[in-house]
């Protein structure tokens, strides 16, 4: 496995700030063609190249994870809550087949 | 023009794909292993699909499942399958208590026009399941996996 984590292109929106203990909604689209594979005559043939887990910690602990599938559209987008308990990094780590891991990171900032 | 080239694209997986009993068994199988013989309850679980998509290459969908979302009563994981995708288990989302609410949306791909399947699971053991039917005009191209 490569543990050397890639940047990637992705939006994730958080509110502003939060106030402890509040739920926040934390919006997630990432830049990837979620590749099926292509194996049909008269198609250039393409190898399955999709993320397929999505972990999210915060402050270090785990609070989300995702399993994806080849059914999971292009870009793929996920939208998901989580308890504001103190100021840290939220950080997202997508696992592609083949072994990539790609990371970004993201401040919520509790007041 | 467009449209006729994604046709051409469109029909040639068509005629290469396995037989439709496939993603019926898949999908019993799937269901089966995430029910491991418990009775869902019908009720607790919302599933927002539109009933009618254009475009099956990105459809919104959204879960929303009635939990204190406490240590001891929390929702713990839901499930996506769609019934006759090539791969009928869409996705799993995995929750913790800190996500103080059992809330998730996503956008998925769509074979063709079929029912789609959410399944949430308790930590106390419960399973909610509920279901919508949903009409696809154009497909995406899934057929290949």
């Amino acid at each position: 496995m490569n543990m050397r984590a890639l940047p990637i292109t992705a939006r994730i929106t958080l509110p502003p700030s939060a106030r402890r203990g509040e739920v926040v909604t934390v919006r997630v689209l990432v830049r990837h063609p979620m590749e099926r594979a292509v194996d049909a005559p008269g198609l250039t043939p393409v190898p399955r190249r999709i993320l397929h887990t999505l972990r999210v910690t915060y402050s270090g602990e785990e609070v989300f994870r995702m399993a994806l599938s080849p059914g999971i559209a292009a870009n793929p987008y996920l939208e998901f809550t989580t308890i504001a308990v103190e100021t840290g990094d939220l950080v997202f780590t997508w696992e592609e087949d083949g072994g990539t891991i790609y990371r970004r990171e993201a401040r919520l900032v509790v007041t | 023009m467009m449209m006729l080239s994604r046709r051409v694209v469109l029909a040639v997986p068509l005629a290469a794909a396995a037989g439709p009993g496939a993603a019926a068994d898949d999908f019993a199988a799937a269901t089966g292993a995430i029910l491991r013989g418990r009775v869902p309850a019908a009720e607790g679980i919302a599933l927002e699909i539109p009933p009618l998509s254009e475009n099956g290459n990105s459809v919104d969908l959204s879960v929303r499942v009635d939990s204190p979302m406490t240590a001891e009563d929390h929702v713990t994981a839901i499930h996506i399958l769609a019934e006759k995708n090539p791969f009928p288990l869409v996705a799993t989302f995995s929750l913790t208590p800190r996500a103080g609410r059992a809330e998730v949306a996503t956008r998925i791909r769509l074979a063709t026009t079929q029912t789609i399947v959410a399944i949430a699971e308790t930590s106390q053991g419960a399973v909610h399941r509920t279901a919508r039917e949903v009409i696809v005009v154009l497909g995406a191209c899934v057929e290949t996996g």
